[in-house]
């Protein structure tokens, strides 16, 4: 089933994404042809085959690393909110929330 | 020194500062003044300032006796690494100026092996693409023909190496955004195993693919690069945790029952047939069968094997690939950094205005495909199916290598195209990327090795693949073909 307008707007919605009427058009014809080629995927058969989330997994186990829970990291609250559109006292700023 | 500065690779320049025949100041400052009149597009910032600062402390450090092969060596880094002396951008308008409060692993430890860096490098906005055609700050043209593209997403690493402005870069390859440029411009790259280098501070694309690696003028360079650039980091919940690897010492290591005539005695190369369709560019063909061909000259043997689902790797990439981009980009809010909109209304106005005016074509179809396939209905059906294929597709690899020790093939179906060529079409783009996708999804090292040139006289790279952690028998025998052919020594026309 091709992607439908109404489709593409809602995938944008889901994404954050606000496309204009010619970028939601072009955007509905390129993934319509890339899900072409998708299909030939869904010939395969995958029955039993487990998911390969991570690549290392295809030759053995790979475990989850923890480290300690530690503190490492000291406090610099200035330099790692340097690169905020809009802060103010420590606080990250954006449009009101709750009424 | 007779030869130029800029004409000397990383080992050579090595042996002169170690030599006292130049200081890391004079390689520096000839360098940046041949970045600075670039005009191919390849660096986003030269940084004049750091980089003398840094080549000083190299020279005095050499001279107070300290010795390491990258000691007062000029780099430069592909802006998907954040560093802190200059802004990081990863090719996109969302981080314009964005300033990273810490250096990437990568990074931080080629600088502690004295390493130089000059400034940062072009790409694809966030590492997606194959012909550097899609980053915010302009497109970057291949050095051996300006109208042609230099591949991508490391393009401006590429083009940096092979104009001489730099003796190495660093790049990043998720899908074969190293082996791919490096092979449209004629120079050495190499993709470690997946785990080999820390991805902390590599902007995430897509995190299941993405490594770290170096571009260079030789197979020797690339493996004094890689031994600094790799090792287990403890931020990095994928790094691989083992020794310090030489992959110099590894890449000299003599192979059991090898000559001087024949260093490649018993190596079994497997050649995919899938690798060589009949609608294969014949210039390609003939470069890399020609290739191959001085490599049995060197004691090789070359194996008929099949990765059949080689055509099925486009589409499990570009479903894979995207849906850890929709995942990973969503933390572009406009929020804690990146670009925020000057008019908007409502938060959820805020965000949607943000990302649509910092994205650019390519990074917003890639999410819309992985939002798409990650939403609820459709999981099932493409995303949980390519994770399969993707099992099938490393289990074909382990089927291989019970025959062969490496595997050969192009790097890609044809020389660099032309800038604008491949227009409108993402799909026709995505194509071309068939013979690098498959190493990428079973997280397997790679290489591209020059083999001479093709049609308009543009090179053509042979592609290399290693089993997990064979970077040492992959380097080796790029070493040996470099040492018996001169391929890597051609150079575009100044």
């Amino acid at each position: 089933m091709p992607l439908t307008p109404e489709d593409v707007s809602r995938i944008a919605h889901l994404a954050r994404l606000e496309l204009s009427p010619a970028e939601g058009s072009a955007m509905q014809t390129q993934l319509n042809d890339f899900f072409k080629i998708v299909e030939q995927m869904s010939a395969v058969d995958t029955t039993g085959l487990e998911p390969l989330h991570t690549p290392l997994s295809a030759i053995g186990n790979v475990e989850l690393r923890l480290r300690p829970d530690a503190v490492t990291e000291t406090n610099d609250r200035e330099a790692n909110m340097a690169n905020a559109p809009a802060a103010d006292e420590g606080l990250f700023l954006v449009p009101k929330v709750i009424e | 020194m007779s030869a130029p500065l800029h004409t000397l690779g990383v080992a050579e320049l090595g042996r002169a500062l170690a030599a006292k025949e130049t200081s890391s100041v004079e390689v520096t400052q000839a360098l940046l003044a041949r970045a600075k009149a670039d005009t191919h597009g390849a660096f986003l910032v030269v940084n004049d300032d750091a980089a003398l600062a840094a080549a000083k402390a190299a020279d005095a450090a050499r001279a107070s006796g300290t010795a390491h092969p990258l000691l007062g060596i000029p780099l430069a880094h592909k802006d998907i690494f954040v560093t802190r002396e200059s802004a990081t951008t990863a090719g996109s308008k969302m981080l314009e100026g964005y300033k990273s409060p810490f250096d990437a692993t990568v990074v931080a430890r080629l600088k502690a092996a004295g390493a130089v860096s000059l400034g940062k490098l072009n790409c694809d906005e966030f590492a997606m693409g194959s012909a550097n055609e899609n980053s915010a700050y302009g497109p970057v043209r291949n050095p051996w023909d300006a109208s042609r593209v230099p591949g991508g997403s490391s393009g401006g690493s590429a083009a940096a190496v092979a104009a001489q402005l730099v003796p190495a870069a660093t790049g990043t390859d998720t899908g074969g955004s190293i082996r791919q440029p490096a092979s449209f411009t004629g120079v050495t790259g190499i993709k470690p195993t997946y785990g080999v280098c820390s991805r902390f501070g590599m902007i995430a694309f897509a995190s299941s693919l993405d490594q770290a690696g170096p571009l260079a003028r030789s197979a020797e360079d690339c493996a004094l690069l890689l031994s600094a650039m790799s090792g287990f980091d403890a931020h990095d919940a994928t790094s691989v945790q083992r020794p310090p690897q030489d992959f110099h010492a590894q890449m000299l290591h003599a192979r059991d029952g090898a000559t001087a005539a024949q260093p490649l005695k018993g190596l079994r190369i497997g050649l995919p047939r899938e690798f060589f369709p009949a609608a294969l560019a014949a210039d390609v063909s003939g470069r890399v069968r020609a290739a191959l061909a001085e490599m049995e000259k060197l004691g090789a043997t070359l194996v008929d094997v099949s990765l059949p689902r080689t055509e099925l790797s486009i589409p499990v990439y570009y479903i894979i690939a995207p849906a850890e981009a929709s995942s990973n980009l969503s933390r572009f809010d406009g929020v804690r950094y990146g670009h925020r909109a000057a008019q908007y209304g409502d938060l959820m106005d805020m965000y949607k205005k943000s990302r649509s005016e910092a994205f650019g074509p390519e990074v917003k179809r890639r999410i819309m495909i992985g939002t798409y396939v990650l939403s609820h209905g459709y999981y099932d059906a493409y995303y949980l199916q390519a994770q399969k294929l993707r099992r099938m597709i490393a289990d074909d690899f382990q089927a291989c290598f019970k025959q062969c020790d490496l595997i050969a093939g192009p790097v890609a179906p044809t020389v660099a195209w032309k800038l604008g060529e491949q227009g409108d079409d993402p799909v026709k783009a995505y194509l071309a990327d068939i013979f690098t996708l498959p190493g990428s999804l079973a997280g397997l090292p790679g290489m591209s090795v020059p083999a001479g040139l093709g049609e308009g006289g543009m090179p053509v790279g042979l592609q290399l693949l290693g089993n997990y952690f064979a970077e040492g028998t992959l380097l080796h025998a790029a070493h040996a073909l470099q040492k018996a052919t001169d391929f890597h020594l051609q150079r575009p026309k100044a």
